[in-house]
């Protein structure tokens, strides 16, 4: 295997806007709103940024299509951009193109912004939209809760588990983000719930209620990574480095061949695994001080905690019920309150959770900070559906650790 | 080798609307109605037109055949959802009946149905004869009442025939109890005691009577008389004016189904092939601008077919619909407010489905002809990861193949006309497996195995441009 990225690369300076339903803000608003805290927090000027990516993924929506909206929104000089799409996973792909850059020496100082504007299409949710002629012609007219409804059947199926069991700890992994959600002024939704509140919610798609699925949001997140020895001439201390970078593509196995069971994220899976190695952590339930992870439904936060080893198979039922992702758990999840309450700008949520662990490594994160000192933070960045996605993993860590 | 009726099925579809819930909401401005609210009717589901419902019946008449023997196709119907596009080359696709068939529309009359098994009896090719009608009426019309939706094929010409033609004869008359026309999508119909003194009485028995003559058998050896009609004992008039015991006349299915149009004498035909025994002899009729009578006599090769379901394996197949909202919005009766997820562009990409038509009408998909791996679409490349060989796929069919729900959802965010949209993976028994909508399945049914078999299905109606286009779905294996 390849050396791998591991400390080679350290973030400088990471911005976030608010999330939610920003009915008065141009995704170019909050394009800026991201950047000039990323910019401020760096302590560079726009003049020393090299190259840039960014990420967005259902630009038909907001700023079209090409590199240009970032360029002409932070009237960067003329450097190169480029734009990203790689589904929900996109906002890691700008980071991973930035990170790369720096790391190949292209680079000294990358940024990495990623924006949606999703809140302009009339309706909740995401946007209805074409997929291409052939697949308008054979797949389901599902929505995204229905393509992730599917885990649960699949997962009760194979782990004979009482559906209502399993919809019990969903609804537990809602009301723990609601928890952490109301603890960040960033985030989409702030307000606690129940667990009757989870239950006794319209069902969306069976098994999911509306409460099992994440806010459609508005925001943008951004990124500026160096090197470590630039960041150190900087006067930079304790610096935040990068740990680890890994993508797992669908290949078309799960969706055509009768190997894979519709329980869980053979991407994911894969990708943890390559991660953990990339940046030496042997013992992912022991030395992960916090995930964040893509929990666009409950359900796929639920299987997840499997798929990243550190739930066993069969096993994220009692850890979730147990409290173990809870925000005073062992290894909290979710502390800034996930897609489900911070919200889900598409384009920018890879780099909003990266933020998070960015601000919680440095002791930064307020009300929400996690006591126990974090040494690593990993992100799970998912896109696409459970038969066909890109599972992105980022670990993040103190530099030398 | 003998010619005459090879194999027959038929389709009804699932939905039986109450009559009373018809009568419930009208009578208050069609009192009549409320003398007729007995008894169901079959509906199409929302995915269904003359199209689909041809393709299952012909399934059904096809089951054990080779259907590369089919040489010919008439399809008849008068509610075909085109004006210019040939339907029964949309169904020969579904059945995958080969390139070279010859597929021909039979329209504009109620008796389309028994000219198309005339003309296909008169050749010498093997003929699928399949007629089809998803009955269009206005809300309230005594026509919304009677009708019903439904199909029935026939596999007619040399070789074991189950029923041997002993008798035809045809007239022409331009009557007009009703008509339909380009400006004007319901029927127009005249006095009903006029229909049947001066069109039925007149015309069907000179006809019936010209078919038993060529025939030499005479009217008190007709063991059964199947001949359709709305009107009042239309079929037992008919039957006496003719000289044909009361006895013989068949079950019109006016309880259970209603009348299926221009495809009931068929219907009806199958539906008396399920019962009848060698020897026996069975009158069809179609009446519509004139009439066709059609004489036969059941062979012992009947006893011999295999299982299908047939009519009555259709009827057993039912779902009892109460909610008349449900038809209305399905035959667009009723301007429904269908939220902005409705308005979702359906165009279809003409060059696309060309090239891909194996895949979306005929739903084949591949088998590695290196590590016999199925996979379901077709690709370069061979989806087992132990063998990923390229250029290996051989065509396999996988309409006829039968399986079982790995996952699913009744997913009640996206737009579907008939909510929850109840989708999900099938797994094949045989083989390989595909993400794809459910059909005639209620959420309450859904679960892990539930056992799936494959139906032709409008996937998308695109009103904008006039335009549907059709695809497989999963639907339960029916119990028996």
């Amino acid at each position: 295997m390849a050396k791998g990225i591991r400390d080679k690369v350290a973030i400088l300076g990471m911005g976030c806007s608010k999330f939610g339903e920003r009915w008065d803000k141009e995704a170019d608003n909050l394009m800026v709103e991201a950047y000039t805290e990323a910019m401020a927090d760096a302590g560079i000027d726009a003049k020393q940024i090299d190259a840039a990516w960014f990420s967005t993924a259902i630009e038909e929506q907001h700023v079209g299509k090409s590199a240009t909206p970032l360029a002409v929104a932070l009237r960067l000089p003329f450097i190169p951009v480029t734009r990203v799409e790689n589904f929900c996973a996109s906002g890691t792909e700008a980071f991973r193109g930035a990170v790369y850059a720096v790391a190949s020496g292209a680079a000294d100082i990358a940024l990495a912004l990623g924006v949606e504007k999703l809140k302009d299409t009339g309706y909740g949710g995401l946007p209805q939209r074409g997929r291409g002629p052939l697949n308008d012609m054979t797949n389901p007219n599902g929505s995204a809760p229905g393509n992730f409804a599917q885990l649960a059947a699949a997962y009760a199926s194979k782990h004979k588990v009482d559906p209502k069991e399993l919809k019990r700890a969903m609804a537990h992994i809602s009301v723990k983000s609601h928890d952490n959600g109301s603890r960040n002024p960033k985030a989409h939704l702030r307000n606690k719930i129940t667990i009757d509140t989870v239950l006794n919610a319209p069902t969306v798609a069976e098994p999911l209620g509306l409460y099992d699925c994440c806010g459609v949001s508005d925001g943008s997140a951004c990124a500026i990574v160096t090197t470590p020895e630039i960041a150190r001439s900087m006067g930079k201390k304790d610096l935040i480095s990068v740990k680890a970078l890994q993508l797992s593509v669908s290949n078309g196995l799960e969706a055509q061949h009768n190997s894979w069971d519709g329980s869980y994220f053979a991407t994911t899976r894969i990708a943890a695994k390559r991660a953990y190695q990339e940046a030496g952590i042997e013992k992912p339930r022991e030395q992960v001080s916090l995930i964040e992870v893509h929990d666009c439904f409950s359900v796929t936060e639920l299987v997840t905690m499997e798929d990243l080893h550190i739930s066993a198979e069969g096993g994220a039922i009692k850890d979730v019920l147990d409290g173990f992702y809870d925000a005073d758990g062992k290894l909290p999840c979710q502390i800034d309150g996930g897609l489900k309450c911070f919200g889900h700008p598409i384009g920018a949520s890879g780099l909003r959770m990266i933020y998070e662990m960015y601000l919680q490594l440095q002791g930064r994160a307020g009300e929400r900070q996690r006591k126990q000192e974090p040494v690593f933070g990993l992100t799970h960045n998912l896109g696409g559906m459970p038969m066909r996605n890109v599972a992105a993993i980022s670990i993040i860590g103190k530099y030398g650790a | 080798m003998t010619k005459g009726i090879l194999s027959f099925g038929a389709y009804i579809p699932r939905r039986r609307l109450q009559r009373k819930a018809i009568a419930d909401t009208h009578t208050w401005f069609a009192p009549g109605l409320k003398g007729q609210a007995k008894g169901e009717r079959a509906f199409c589901n929302w995915d269904e037109d003359a199209v689909t419902m041809a393709v299952e019946a012909s399934r059904d008449a096809l089951v054990g055949r080779d259907r590369a023997a089919i040489e010919t196709l008439r399809f008849a119907s008068t509610t075909f959802p085109f004006l210019d596009r040939l339907h029964s080359g949309i169904v020969a696709g579904a059945l995958s009946l080969g390139d070279n068939v010859m597929a021909v529309d039979v329209s504009a009359t109620q008796r389309a149905g028994t000219t198309a098994l005339l003309e296909g009896l008169s050749g010498e090719a093997e003929t699928l004869v399949v007629a089809a009608e998803k009955r269009d009426a206005k809300a309230a019309s005594p026509m919304e009442m009677q009708s019903g939706d439904g199909a029935a094929a026939f596999v007619v010409g040399k070789g074991k025939p189950v029923a041997t033609l002993l008798g035809k004869a045809s007239r022409t008359a331009d009557f007009v109890d009703h008509f339909r026309s380009l400006d004007n999508q319901y029927d127009y119909q005249w006095e009903e005691r006029w229909v049947r003194d001066a069109g039925y009485m007149k015309i069907a028995p000179a006809v019936i009577k010209a078919c038993l003559e060529n025939a030499k058998v005479g009217a008190a050896d007709v063991t059964y008389f199947c001949m359709p009609g709305t009107l009042s004992k239309i079929a037992n008039t008919v039957a006496k004016a003719a000289g044909i015991a009361d006895t013989a006349v068949v079950d019109p299915l006016h309880a259970n189904c209603g009348d299926t149009g221009a495809a009931h004498a068929l219907v009806l035909l199958a539906a008396t092939l399920e019962k009848a025994k060698a020897g026996e002899k069975i009158l069809v009729v179609g009446f519509g601008q004139g009439a066709d009578a059609l004489l036969f006599e059941v062979t012992p090769e009947l006893a011999k077919l295999p299982r299908r379901m047939g009519v009555s394996g259709n009827l057993a197949r039912r779902k009892e619909e109460t909610q008349y909202g449900r038809y209305l919005a399905f035959n667009d009766l009723i301007e429904l407010e269908r939220g902005m997820r409705a308005e979702t562009d359906k165009a279809t990409a003409l060059s696309s489905f060309w090239r891909n038509k194996d895949t979306v009408t005929s739903f084949i998909g591949g088998k590695c002809s290196k590590c016999g791996t199925l996979q379901f679409p077709k690709t370069d490349i061979c989806v087992n990861p132990n063998c990923n060989a390229i250029g290996t796929q051989e065509p396999h069919h996988f309409a006829e193949m039968t399986g079982r729900i790995k996952s699913f959802t009744a997913d009640r965010l996206t737009y579907s006309p008939d909510p929850p949209s109840c989708y999900g993976m099938i797994e094949f028994d045989e083989g390989g497996r595909v993400m794809i909508d459910f059909t005639d399945i209620d959420a309450d049914q859904l679960k892990v195995s539930l056992p799936m078999r494959m139906m032709f299905r409008i996937k998308d109606i695109d009103n904008t441009r006039g335009f549907r286009r059709y695809y497989w779905k999963a639907a339960p294996v029916p119990q028996s």
